[in-house]
């Protein structure tokens, strides 16, 4: 069986014309065009290039939803195993069109997409998350150097065979961090490391130190003694039984019991937390998500009112993008209720 | 101080009549196990398996794992402050039941306990598949409360390995490993050219299955020590079961700690290394800056050029590795860190908790939410159901055909922080 390749190219490279047919809206050509005609002798008789797709820079910059939904129609029309779109190079406007194609194209349709640009081109980090951008020179002199790598990438996804490591393979990182078997074990490593530190020779980290984002805090509560706060804790609490399966660690969710009629989490919840001795948790839950205390507050006015929903989830080893999401979840919740500040507690 | 381990190669285990080892195969009689843990009031009932590499077999949920052994020469046998009386260790000789565990299994007292898969794709994820592994399965009786269910536990797991241990009294071994090394005045008289060396081994320190003992204490009373590493080779430090099975130190690794035997391998050779300072990973920030200074100062008062820092598991002890990397380096101190990472399961999320610019040098151990697909065991000892409450599950990884799917989390010894595995990450 042959694959089959769906190409896209900008107006230049669809031979349509120069920066005068930018503005071109996007044609498909059940031929090939352009780049395609070379790229498909690269594929070997492994796949086929069925249909080229041609849109102008400007016309895709400047209307892109427009653009979007005539090529999702032509994708599905085509039914490609694989979209191949550029090389861009240098090209931020052309860049920017393979980008958003390829993000559209993933997300939407689940087919795999390879691309190439230049190092510098801005686009490549518009997409290099989601399709295969191979690392390609800054002008279409390069055109010849980035076509074998482009199609030896395509033929290893079509077969579904394991890419190998971005240096190795050509392509720009797309951030996922995997685990893989190294030849020697990780203490050996350690010391063949400091080593060579302590003798100044070359070393290579396994884990360059992430970038943290900053969160600005939210401005003052005007007026405590009116506030609605909610309470929300990363500490595992949750009613016995978990009646939401939350996992003890790594979670991949979070949920919301309603505690408008008891004073205290005592008696009727418990954590399911992984990572810190539980018994006095279990004991008293308030000591992790301290509810009683907020119902005295409410009672005595210090507070306004206590949201009658709270929410809880695992913090340990659960992942920031995970957190990031439900924080985006609950955050939207909480807005849409009125809640003018949250008690958040971690363990 | 000289230490000998006189390595007994197992190579074959099974179950008979009589305790007795013979061409390295080891015989286990679990009437004797069964009987010697039997003495503790608080254990209800032992039952003992084997479960040997290539074996169809899984083991679920696994507490702690410890290696047979017996001294023979020199003071402290067993466990000192656990399971002995109290004797300096670190001298003597030690005959080793090399290549066998002792595994501990039972009701769950904490999420933290893991698998061991003995065959196919579960067993590349553990050290433990390799090893010929006599499950002791221990129940505890009725009313015991969770911190001494705990404790009973534990150490069952260390008599048993002491019980397992005297197989080998008067069994000679061919291959014999040394390790010694003189003060640390003579050691850098011997050695005046090369760079003085120290690890800090962090430990978890936390609470419930969060602890480890140190001849016994709980090293969440102590201030960092210097502990020689002949003294952790010989059981000087036993695992409270700590955190997520993928990153504890089960008290087989402390035992045949990587992190200090690739050290001596190279001492006298491109490093003077000088000992081992063991750091309790404490909750609270003041805590944390008490040890993580005093830390840094007794590398600085050894005039260390280098140290290795290891970690045990992750979350807020990323802040204790980081922090004590810091005052190293900002005091010209180079420092390599063994850590693993949280970046969830596509791999795509900030790996630590936390960050700090002078870590330039981490030797990566894995992702603790890489996602693994194990297949359907033969034999399962223990629970297999547990795993949808321990950490690195979820309720309905496992399938009615006894397949599951689990992070490495709940893979024992998976992403070891001192190094013991061989997994590492890569960006992709």
């Amino acid at each position: 069986m042959t694959y089959k390749v769906l190409y896209y190219v900008n107006q230049f490279f669809g031979q349509i014309g120069g920066e005068e047919k930018a503005d071109i809206k996007p044609i498909l050509k059940m031929e090939k065009v352009g780049p395609a005609l070379g790229f498909e002798q690269l594929l070997g008789g492994e796949a086929e290039v069925v249909a080229t797709l041609i849109c102008g820079d400007n016309y895709f910059n400047e209307h892109e939803e427009e653009a979007l939904k005539f090529i999702i129609d032509a994708v599905s029309e085509v039914n490609p195993d694989i979209v191949v779109a550029g090389p861009a190079f240098n090209a931020g406007r052309y860049g920017m069109a393979c980008a958003g194609v390829a993000n559209y194209v993933v997300d939407e349709l689940g087919i795999p997409v390879v691309t190439g640009m230049y190092k510098e081109n801005p686009a490549v980090d518009h997409c290099k998350a989601k399709a295969i951008v191979v690392e390609v020179s800054d002008s279409a002199a390069g055109m010849r150097n980035a076509l074998p790598v482009m199609a030896k990438i395509t033929k290893k996804l079509l077969n579904k065979e394991e890419l190998g490591l971005p240096q190795d393979e050509g392509y720009f990182p797309q951030g996922k961090r995997l685990t893989v078997f190294a030849d020697e074990r990780g203490s050996e490593r350690a010391v063949k490391m400091l080593v060579a530190r302590l003798k100044g020779e070359a070393f290579e980290t396994e884990l360059p130190m992430p970038v943290f984002d900053k969160v600005e805090p939210a401005a003052a509560i005007k007026d405590i003694k009116k506030a609605k706060i909610a309470l929300i804790t990363s500490g595992g609490i949750v009613p016995k039984g978990n009646p939401d399966r939350i996992q003890s660690a790594s979670a991949q969710k979070w949920g919301k019991y309603n505690i408008k009629d008891i004073d205290s989490l005592k008696g009727g919840y418990y954590t399911i937390h992984g990572g810190y001795d539980p018994v006095y948790a279990n004991e008293f839950p308030d000591r992790v998500a301290p509810l009683d205390v907020l119902k005295k507050y409410e009672k005595d006015g210090e507070i306004g009112e206590i949201y009658q929903y709270f929410y809880t989830t695992t913090g340990t080893g659960t992942s920031v993008g995970n957190s990031i999401t439900f924080g985006v979840e609950i955050g939207k919740e909480l807005k849409e209720a009125g809640v003018d500040g949250a008690i958040l507690t971690s363990t | 101080m000289k230490l000998e381990l006189r390595k007994i190669k197992v190579t074959d285990l099974a179950l008979g009549n009589e305790m007795k080892f013979e061409n390295g195969l080891l015989t286990i009689d679990p009437q004797v196990i069964i009987d010697g843990l039997m003495e503790d009031v608080n254990v209800k009932s032992v039952k003992v398996d084997i479960a040997k590499p290539g074996d169809k077999t899984r083991i679920i949920p696994v507490k702690d794992v410890i290696e047979p052994r017996v001294k023979v020469e020199g003071s402290g046998n067993g466990f000192p402050g656990v399971t002995t009386k109290m004797e300096q260790l670190g001298s003597g000789v030690v005959n080793v039941l090399s290549g066998a565990a002792i595994v501990t299994i039972g009701d769950i007292v904490g999420f933290q306990e893991g698998v061991v898969d003995m065959w196919g794709e579960g067993a590349k994820w553990t050290p433990f598949s390799t090893t010929y592994n006599i499950v002791v399965d221990i129940s505890v009786v009725d009313g015991l409360q969770p911190h001494d269910h705990e404790t009973t536990v534990r150490i069952a797991g260390l008599r048993a390995a002491e019980i397992v241990g005297e197989v080998a009294r008067n069994i000679t071994s061919d291959e014999v490993e040394v390790y010694e090394m003189g003060s640390i005045f003579e050691e850098t008289n011997k050695y005046p050219d090369l760079p003085k060396v120290l690890y800090v081994e962090m430990l978890i320190s936390q609470g419930l299955l969060h602890d480890g003992y140190i001849y016994g204490v709980n090293s969440q009373k102590i201030l960092p020590t210097l502990i020689h590493p002949n003294e952790e080779l010989d059981g000087a430090v036993i695992s409270g079961n700590c955190v997520a099975a993928c990153d504890k130190i089960t008290t087989y690794q402390h035992q045949n700690n990587s992190s200090i035997i690739d050290l001596y391998n190279r001492h006298g050779k491109d490093i003077n290394f000088m000992g081992v300072i063991l750091t309790p990973e404490l909750t609270t920030l003041e805590g944390k800056f008490r040890t993580c200074d005093y830390t840094a100062k007794l590398c600085k008062s050894l005039g260390a050029d280098g140290v290795i820092i290891s970690e045990e598991g992750y979350g807020n002890p990323d802040s204790d590795l980081l922090m004590i990397c810091k005052r190293l380096e900002d005091s010209g101190i180079k420092t390599v860190l063994i850590t693993d990472e949280c970046s969830g399961w596509d791999g795509m999320s900030q790996p630590l908790a936390d960050t700090t610019k002078e870590a330039v040098a981490v030797v990566s151990a894995g992702n603790v939410s890489h996602v693994v697909n194990l297949p359907p065991a033969e034999k399962v000892l223990g629970n297999p159901e547990a795993i949808a409450t321990l950490a690195g599950g979820w309720e309905g990884c496992i399938n009615d055909d006894g397949s599951m799917k689990c992070e490495l989390n709940a893979v024992i010894g998976s992403t070891s922080e001192i190094g013991y595995h061989n997994l590492t990450v890569k960006l992709y």
